[in-house]
C-alpha cells in the first residue's frame, strides 16, 4: 500500500476529547454528522479545510484518553488516508486497525515536516519520502496488516470467518 | 527470572511462562460495554454476521455514561442496548444503578487471576483486585461478544513503590497525580503498571481503585495490586471462583520504577488541560473556584463521600457542588450512615448514580471561563463539555475543603 497525500500537523498528546468531543459521540452513530466535527478540539475549521487522501502528522501520544473507537472513525470517515505520529496511545491503534485505518510511528518524520508538505507513505515497505528524505518505520505487525487489507476487523471476520489470531 | 503480577496473571492462564512483547491469545472472563461504546460494538458485531454471544454470564452492558439520558438521540441508543440485552440474553444494569467500572467489582465479575475486558478506557481499575484488566474498543469489543478470546501483547511492567504513611491530609489521589506527574502521559505507554510497598498494603479496596484508575493517564496498559486480606474481604460473598492471593515474585524484572515516600507528599492538584501538568494544592491556594463536582469511578466510592461529609456536616458549601454516588449500592450506604442527608443540607446537589458531569454529557456542563475542581480523572480541554472551562483534578478532601470556602484550599490535617 502506497499512499501520497498533503500533511496537516499536530503537536503532542492529541486527546480523543480533541478528535471528537464526547458530546457529540453519545447521540449518534451517524459518521457523517460526526465526521463534520473530526479534530474540532484543536483545529475547529479542520473538517472544513481538508479534502480527500490528506494525511495527519502529529507527535506524541495521538489518540489518548477514552477507548471512543469514534476518532479514529470520524478520521478515516474524514478522508484521512494515514495518521503519522510520534507514538500512539494503545487502544487508539488497536481500534484504528480494526476500522482499518493505518497509522504509522516515526520519531523523527513529524519534527521535519509542516503542513501543506506533500509525502508518500509506503505501508509494506516501511518507508516515508518527504522533501527529498527517507525515513524508514518499524513495519506493522503482519496479522495486523491483514486486518487492514481486509478493510477492518468486521469485513476481515465476514470474510473468513473467524479472527487472524484464532487461527 | 521471576514474574511480575501482569506476567503472573497471563502465565496461570496460558500454562506457561509468556515474554513480553509476545502476542497472546487469552479467554475472557468478563467484558463490558457501555452506552458510550456499546451502540458501536452491537453495529459491528451485527455487521460480523455473529449470530450469538459466547457466554451470556460473561458479557455486561451498562448504561453510565449519559444515565439517564438528555436528549432523544441518546435515548435512542440506550434502546438499542436493552433490544440487544433482550435478544442475547445478556444482562444489562439500567439508569440509577452506577458506573460500569463500580458495578463489575460489586457484582461480583472480578477475581484475582481473571482477563477483564471493558470498552472503556478506565477498565485498568479491576487490576486492583488483581485481575488483568485493560480496556479496548467497540469493534475488539464485538470480536469478544463474538469469540470470547482476545489477542493481547504481553506488556512489559513498571513499578511504583509507596512507603510509609501519607499525612492526615493526603490521599491515594494526591499519590497518584503526583505519580502521573512523574511519569508523564505517556510514560507507560503499553506497560502494566504495578503498586506496591506498605502505604499500598494499607489501602482500602477504594483507595487502590483510585491509583489502578489512573494507570491508563500515564498510557498504561493495566494498574495492578497483588490481592490480599483486603481483596478477599471486599470479594468476598460476591465472587463465584475461589478467591486467589496473587503477587509478583519478589525477583521479577521492570523496566522502570518509581519510588515514593508517603510521609512527603502533599495535596496534589493536575492543572488544565494535561493530566501530567501536576502541582501542589498550596501554589494555587486562594484561587476562586465556579463548580466543584465529587464523584467518577476514581472519587465517588463511599470512602470519599464519607470524606467529604465529614468536612462538610454542620457547614455550608460557597460554590455550586454536585456530587454523584458511583453506584447505587454506595448511594444505600450513604444513605444508612446519613452521608447523604448531611451533604444535602451542606448545600450539595447529590444525583444519580452514574458517571455524570465527567464526560461532558449532562448534569453539571461547566460555562465558559468557569474554574472547576473535580476528582474525576481528566481534564483534557472539552472534557466536561466545554472547552472554555478549567478544570483542576484533585482528592475528595481538597475538593471538600474548597467547596467550603469557595476557592483552592490546602485540607487541614485530620487523623
Ligand atoms: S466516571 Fe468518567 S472516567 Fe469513569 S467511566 Fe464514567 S465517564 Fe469514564
Amino acid at each position: 500500500m502506497k499512499i501520497v497525500g498533503r500533511v496537516w500537523k499536530f503537536g503532542d498528546d492529541i486527546s480523543t476529547d480533541l478528535i471528537i468531543p464526547g458530546k457529540y459521540k453519545f447521540k449518534t452513530i451517524d459518521f457523517d454528522e460526526l465526521a463534520r466535527h473530526v479534530m474540532e478540539g484543536a483545529d475547529p475549521s479542520f473538517a472544513s479545510k481538508i479534502s480527500k487522501g490528506d494525511i495527519i502528522v502529529a507527535g506524541k501520544n495521538f489518540g489518548c484518553g477514552s477507548s471512543r473507537e469514534q476518532a479514529p472513525i470520524v478520521i478515516k470517515h474524514a478522508g484521512i488516508s494515514v495518521v503519522v505520529a510520534k507514538s500512539f496511545a494503545r487502544i487508539f491503534y488497536r481500534n484504528a486497525f480494526n476500522i482499518g485505518l493505518p497509522l504509522v510511528e516515526s520519531k523523527d518524520l513529524p519534527d521535519f515536516v509542516n503542513s501543506g508538505d506533500v509525502i508518500e507513505v509506503a505501508l509494506s515497505e516501511g518507508k516515508i519520502y518527504a522533501k527529498g528524505r527517507t525515513f524508514d518505520f518499524k513495519p506493522i505487525p503482519d496479522f495486523l496488516m491483514r486486518i487492514l487489507e481486509d478493510g477492518g476487523l468486521v469485513e476481515h471476520f465476514k470474510k473468513r470467518g473467524r479472527f487472524v489470531w484464532e487461527e | 527470572m521471576g514474574m511480575t503480577l501482569a506476567e503472573k496473571i497471563i502465565y496461570m492462564k496460558l500454562g506457561r511462562e509468556p515474554s513480553p512483547g509476545e502476542i497472546v491469545v487469552l479467554p475472557i472472563d468478563a467484558a463490558m460495554a457501555h452506552d458510550g461504546t456499546a451502540p458501536l460494538m452491537i453495529k459491528s458485531f451485527n455487521e460480523m454476521g455473529a449470530s450469538r454471544v459466547w457466554d451470556m454470564e460473561k458479557a455486561i452492558f451498562v448504561i453510565d455514561h449519559i444515565s439517564p439520558s438528555s436528549n432523544e438521540g441518546t435515548s435512542a441508543l440506550h434502546k438499542m442496548m436493552r433490544e440487544f440485552a433482550r435478544k442475547h440474553g445478556i444482562k444489562l444494569y439500567d439508569v440509577g444503578e452506577g458506573i460500569c467500572h463500580q458495578i463489575l467489582p460489586e457484582k461480583g465479575y472480578v477475581f484475582p487471576g481473571g482477563v477483564v475486558v471493558g470498552a472503556d478506557s478506565h477498565t485498568c481499575t479491576h487490576g486492583a483486585f488483581a485481575a488483568f484488566s485493560t480496556g479496548i474498543g467497540s469493534t475488539d469489543m464485538a470480536a469478544v461478544f463474538a469469540s470470547g478470546k482476545l489477542w493481547f501483547k504481553v506488556p512489559e511492567s513498571i513499578r511504583i513503590n509507596i512507603t510509609g504513611s501519607f499525612k492526615g491530609n493526603v490521599t491515594s489521589k494526591d499519590a497518584i497525580l503526583h505519580a502521573i506527574g512523574e511519569i508523564k502521559a505517556d510514560g507507560a505507554t503499553y506497560k502494566s503498571v504495578e503498586f506496591m510497598g506498605e502505604a499500598v498494603k494499607n489501602m482500602s479496596m477504594d483507595s487502590r481503585m483510585v491509583m489502578t484508575n489512573m494507570a491508563i493517564e500515564m498510557g498504561g496498559k493495566t494498574g495492578l495490586i497483588a490481592s490480599d486480606s483486603t481483596t478477599r474481604a471486599f470479594l468476598e460473598g460476591r465472587i463465584k471462583v475461589p478467591f486467589r492471593e496473587i503477587a509478583a515474585d519478589n525477583n521479577a524484572y521492570y523496566v522502570d520504577e518509581l519510588e515514593i515516600e508517603a510521609g512527603k507528599l502533599e495535596p496534589m492538584l493536575s492543572c488544565p488541560h494535561q493530566v501530567d501538568n501536576v502541582r501542589a494544592v498550596s501554589e494555587l491556594e486562594g484561587k476562586p473556584v465556579d463548580q466543584v463536582f465529587i464523584g467518577s469511578c476514581t472519587n465517588g466510592r463511599l470512602e470519599d463521600l464519607r470524606m467529604v461529609a465529614k468536612v462538610l456536616k454542620g457547614k455550608s458549601v460557597k460554590v455550586r457542588t454536585i456530587v454523584m454516588p458511583a453506584s447505587k449500592e454506595v448511594l444505600l450506604s450513604a444513605l444508612r450512615e446519613e452521608i447523604i442527608e448531611d451533604l444535602v443540607r451542606a448545600g450539595c446537589a447529590v444525583g444519580v448514580p452514574g458517571c455524570g458531569p465527567c464526560v461532558g454529557g449532562h448534569h453539571g456542563v461547566p460555562s465558559p471561563g468557569d474554574v472547576v475542581i473535580s476528582t474525576t480523572n481528566r481534564n483534557f480541554k472539552g472534557r466536561m463539555g466545554c472547552a472554555e472551562a478549567e478544570i483542576y483534578l484533585a482528592s475528595p478532601l481538597t475538593a471538600a475543603y474548597s467547596a467550603l470556602n469557595g476557592k483552592f484550599t490546602v485540607p487541614e490535617e485530620v487523623s
